[in-house]
């Protein structure tokens, strides 16, 4: 158990990037109580866009620092990713607002098709490296690594969340938001612009996609166009693991199922004798997800429990 | 002839329509009959096409599985692709050199009607294993456990090479002995009145005959007690709780159901291709199945099968199109053909929601649902109350 303090830290990182994207999907569940299937998607393009725009840069020789390319690239990508958030909605949700509800999930995930062979004919399907433009610096801390990076990851996560929560407890767009997700035909009534509302959860929800899509590939080095289906789903995992619709419960679930990946990475191997290697680390999200949804639907701070079908 | 035909027919829904539709029957069935001598002597690359409508014919079996359960019973199955890899994983195994060494010598080579009712009963206990915890999900949790199920069934199957070498990991499985009936083994060129049939011609009659059963099964389906069960529960889940119909054991019989058609599915064509591997059984497979049931329409049986021969025929139009457009136009490929055909099939899912979500060929039903025919009654009111007042006058 001498790498425990590793895995750890490592599942803290993921975990934070994934309770961002774990953000998303519950923001739009809390309103719509529909699971935005293309999420992922827009977390993949984020990470896709950023890399280009670094790479068009570093192409024209334009020298600057490392840490503001990356600035540049994702300035670059927060906006596309949130003209495609709105775009979704307006596309596959907005019209089905009062159809069967198979009818949005199945126009989600054509969407979340057309968006994943988009980015194939855009950027290929090979792995697109993160240019090496950071200076990766490593502390130790009580035996375990931690790159200046991963400093990063979870320092930025932390004060994005922190910006969310308090655009939506404190703000009066948040109380608008807050009424819509408890009841919209009530707050139509208030007086708040229900669509524009749920347009601007999406919106919002997809500029913190892009930048965990960005953590993910700096923290990888790389980036493919596939990548948004695995990452999303973990992070809806996380969602419910935490209680869908819960601001709060997605964070813990995001960093819950984060570590719980990485210690189970680490040992599995050890656990089950070799019979089981960390080429079945992807399973867990899946187990993980299955068992809170037979014994703890509502999550681990969702007070609401499942309705019905 | 004729009595056999009525029978038949009557089996087949077509029985009040009266002569018309046995005569359409019978020329349908003439006509899948000599679909494959007709292809091969048309076309010069003749044989792939009918390869190609083996794997259409192989696709029509699985949509019409995942119809009872997204189009029947109303429950969204991403991960139906499972149990078609259920299906053909164990086809394999038994009848490949792969675990030989660790079956006893009875176990291996089964006789085909044996096999593909075990593929069944196994895809369906698959099916109930899946069914069972996520029964009470609401229709988008549904999806993503589903869809989760069917990845951990795929990762496994990419990993089970180690302690024991069960499938071969990303590899897959090699040598998959064919299909024997009668003594005749699939594969070995077979001729009977002077008239060739080569290995593909051989499968398309066998996968034919499989096939006509699933239609046949899922048509009797329909119209039995349980069928119309499963409809009222995607209509109304209380209600149909309230009408006396013991929901979760319905809904875990249209698991099993669907799961046994995919298992069928999958033997045959772990058998019709001699190597599978993880590849085939990718997220992708499901959404193209679930595809094929939208665009067709959910829940009607012609419908599906249309969906499925649109969806399963169009990557082999396109290429046959897209690369030769290409050349001639740019004089290079830019765009794969694979890919256009999802860009293409994503877009059709979307489009089709938007516009006509009964599908391309809806029940009659269905259409009333999603199109209320208000027009049509407010035209009739118009009419009697025009006729009112006249008469007032």
């Amino acid at each position: 158990m001498d790498h425990l303090l590793q895995h750890l830290i490592n599942g803290l990182v993921i975990g934070s990037v994934y309770a961002l994207i774990a953000l998303g999907y519950t923001m739009v569940y809390g309103i719509m109580q529909l699971i935005n299937f293309a999420h992922g998607e827009i977390v993949m393009i984020g990470a896709m866009v950023t890399i280009t725009c670094i790479n068009m840069l570093l192409g024209a020789n334009v020298a600057l620092p490392g840490i503001l390319l990356l600035t540049i690239g994702l300035a670059m990508a927060i906006p596309v990713s949130m003209a495609l958030g709105y775009g979704i909605e307006r596309v596959a949700y907005r019209p089905l607002r009062n159809a069967p509800r198979l009818a949005p999930l199945i126009t989600a995930i054509g969407l979340s098709i057309v968006l994943q062979q988009v980015a194939t004919l855009i950027w290929g399907r090979n792995y697109r490296p993160f240019p090496p433009i950071l200076e990766i610096k490593t502390f130790e801390i009580g035996g375990a690594v931690i790159t200046n990076l991963q400093v990063a990851i979870i320092v930025l996560a932390i004060v994005i969340m922190a910006a969310l929560f308090f655009l939506i407890e404190r703000s009066k767009l948040g109380r608008a938001m807050r009424a819509t997700a408890q009841n919209i035909d009530v707050a139509r009534l208030m007086g708040v612009n229900t669509n524009t509302i749920i347009s601007l959860t999406f919106v919002i929800g997809s500029a913190l996609g892009a930048v965990a899509g960005v953590m993910v590939a700096a923290n990888y080095d790389q980036a493919h166009a596939y990548m948004g289906f695995l990452i999303g789903l973990k992070a809806f995992t996380a969602a419910v693991l935490g209680g869908i619709g819960n601001l709060g419960g997605a964070v813990l679930g995001g960093l819950v199922l984060g570590i719980i990946e990485s210690l189970g990475a680490g040992y599995l191997s050890d656990l089950t004798g070799g019979v089981l290697t960390s080429s079945y680390k992807d399973i867990f999200a899946f187990a993980v997800l299955i068992l809170v949804l037979l014994f703890r639907p509502s999550g681990l701070l969702g007070e609401r429990v499942a309705e019905r079908a | 002839m004729t009595t056999m035909a009525n029978t038949i027919a009557g089996w087949f829904g077509a029985g009040k329509q009266g002569q018309h539709a046995k005569l359409q029957l019978i020329l349908l069935t003439v006509c899948m009959l000599v679909l494959p001598f007709f292809l091969s002597g048309t076309f010069a690359s003749g044989n792939s096409w009918v390869r190609t409508i083996d794997f259409a014919l192989l696709y029509i079996m699985l949509a019409l599985g995942l119809n009872i359960v997204v189009g029947y019973a109303g429950l969204l199955d991403l991960g139906y692709i499972a149990f078609y890899a259920v299906g053909a994983y164990l086809y394999a195994l038994l009848n490949s050199p792969q675990i030989a060494g660790y079956l006893p010598v009875w176990m291996m080579n089964p006789p085909l009607l044996v096999m593909l009712l075990l593929a069944a009963a196994v895809a369906g206990c698959f099916g109930v294993m899946l069914g069972a915890p996520t029964l009470k999900l609401r229709g988008d949790y549904l999806a993503i456990v589903t869809l989760g199920f069917g990845e951990i069934i795929r990762i496994f199957m990419n990993n089970l090479d180690r302690p024991i070498n069960l499938t071969n990991g990303p590899q897959g499985i090699n040598n998959i002995e064919r299909v024997s009936l009668f003594g005749h083994e699939f594969g070995k060129p077979l001729e009977i009145f002077g008239l060739q049939f080569p290995m593909v011609h051989q499968y398309y009659y066998l996968i034919l005959a499989f096939c006509a059963l699933i239609i046949f099964v899922s048509i009797r389906l329909q119209r039995s007690r349980i069928g119309r069960a499963w409809v009222a529960i995607r209509e109304d889940e209380i209600a149909a709780a309230a009408m006396g119909i013991n929901t979760r054991n319905v809904k875990l019989l249209a698991f099993a159901m669907g799961a046994s058609f995919g298992g069928v599915s999958g033997s045959l064509f772990a058998s019709f291709q001699g190597f599978i591997s993880p590849e085939s059984f990718i997220l992708m497979e499901s959404v193209l199945v679930l595809c094929m049931v939208v665009l067709g329409g959910m829940g009607h049986i012609p419908g599906v099968i249309l969906g499925a021969i649109i969806v399963s025929i169009t990557p082999e139009a396109l290429r046959e199109v897209v690369n030769p457009l290409q050349d001639m136009l740019l004089g290079k490929r830019v765009v794969d053909p694979e890919n256009l055909r999802m860009l293409m099939f994503g877009l059709a899912m979307i489009i089709i929601m938007l516009l006509r979500p009964e599908g391309l060929w809806p029940s009659r039903r269905r259409k009333d649902e999603l199109h209320p025919a208000t027009k049509r009654i407010t035209k009739q009111e118009d009419a009697t109350l025009d006729e009112a007042e006249r008469e007032h006058e």
